[in-house]
């Protein structure tokens, strides 16, 4: 049990350092790591974590700490999310304190114009990789989507589309 | 413009209230609370630190309750806001798992899920569409958005790997371009 703790802690420690853009765009790691490299859990219930985080109130990391719960009990989450917040939290109160300084500085603008185009990459990397976790039939994909039409065309709440969702499932459709 | 400054159960009980009113990101909560309600914040100032929180690596939104807590208490303030915005959705997330593992077995349970994944899968789709019709992407640089998507997305390499070689190639480019 230690043994997974310790993996969970090291895994999601360079996760935190490598989630530029939040955690969608370390979707496909977290999915390498979770279902690939340590087959903690398959490729479903990955999806099932995900959209459970989504269905609850809170920041979109919480997926991280599902997966620790998933993995190794209440411990194994308080682990995962402590591991995924702490590097990235440290180092935001480092940089915050002397970002005042930069705040003119051509660099700063450099490299945020250089990390954007990669974001997005690897936001839209996210998406794919966890839409063919979640979708295992025809019916899986329309709902997709149609949720995503209706994120972009309207300003419906993404609960309503959520539980839109399971009731077509509900309906024994998916 | 600004009300008076936080204290540490301010930082705290007002970042919990952000963790629990949002569902698939809280960020616009934030900004409501901070620079609306509160007035801990100008508008200027949050897109300052929003910045800031969006270039460095981790939850934005973590990165948020970082830099606030730290501006008005130090890093006891940190720590505060932080907790304020993970405990309460974290013991409503917990709890919703344990339901889940629970019924989930059920043939009922077990259907919607497949369809509510298949939405939350959208949600995020929509969010990585969004993104990439950002005009910021209009312009040479959106070859490392493909790279991205390719090396991650298809390829499956490390992500390690990936932004090892990737982020410095990216930053020279645009260094370059704006010369």
């Amino acid at each position: 049990m230690s043994e997974v703790l310790a993996e969970l802690a090291v895994d999601f420690s360079l996760l935190s350092l490598f989630a530029v853009g939040g955690v969608v765009t370390v979707l496909p790691e977290l999915h390498r790591g979770v279902v690939e490299v340590h087959g903690w859990m398959t490729s479903t219930e990955f999806a099932q974590l995900f959209a459970l985080a989504q269905a609850s109130p809170g920041p979109n990391i919480l997926v991280v700490s599902l997966i620790g719960w998933k993995v190794a009990g209440l411990a194994g989450a308080v682990v995962a999310t402590a591991a995924v917040c702490a590097p990235s939290s440290i180092l935001t109160y480092g940089v915050s304190q002397v970002w005042q300084r930069f705040r003119d500085a051509r660099w700063r603008k450099t490299v945020e114009d250089g990390l954007v185009p990669l974001t997005v990459g690897l936001m839209l990397a996210g998406s794919f990789l966890i839409t063919l976790a979640a979708d295992q039939s025809a019916m899986g994909f329309i709902i997709t989507a149609v949720t995503a039409a209706a994120v972009l065309g309207t300003r419906i709440h993404p609960l309503w589309l959520l539980a839109a969702g399971g009731l077509v499932g509900l309906a024994g459709w998916v | 413009m600004s009300g008076p400054p936080p204290g540490i159960a301010d930082l705290f009980i007002r970042f919990t209230q952000v963790g629990i009113s949002g569902f698939g990101g809280v960020m616009p909560w934030a900004r409501r609370m901070l620079v609306e309600e509160r007035r801990w914040l100008s508008a200027e100032e949050f897109n300052e630190a929003l910045s800031l929180c969006q270039v460095l690596p981790g939850p934005n939104i973590v990165n948020m309750a970082v830099c606030i807590g730290t501006r008005f208490r130090g890093a006891l303030g940190a720590f505060a806001a932080v907790m304020g915005l993970m405990c309460a959705p974290f013991a409503i997330v917990l709890a919703l798992g344990a339901l889940f593992t629970h019924y989930g077995g059920l043939p009922a349970v077990s259907a919607a899920f497949r369809g509510i994944s298949a939405a939350a899968a959208g949600l995020i789709v929509a969010m990585g569409i969004k993104m990439a019709a950002s005009p910021r992407l209009r312009s040479p640089m959106a070859v490392f958005a493909v790279a991205a998507f390719v090396g991650v997305g298809l390829v499956r390499l490390p992500l390690g790997v990936f932004l090892l070689v990737a982020v410095p190639a990216s930053v020279a480019a645009a260094a370059w371009r704006s010369r």
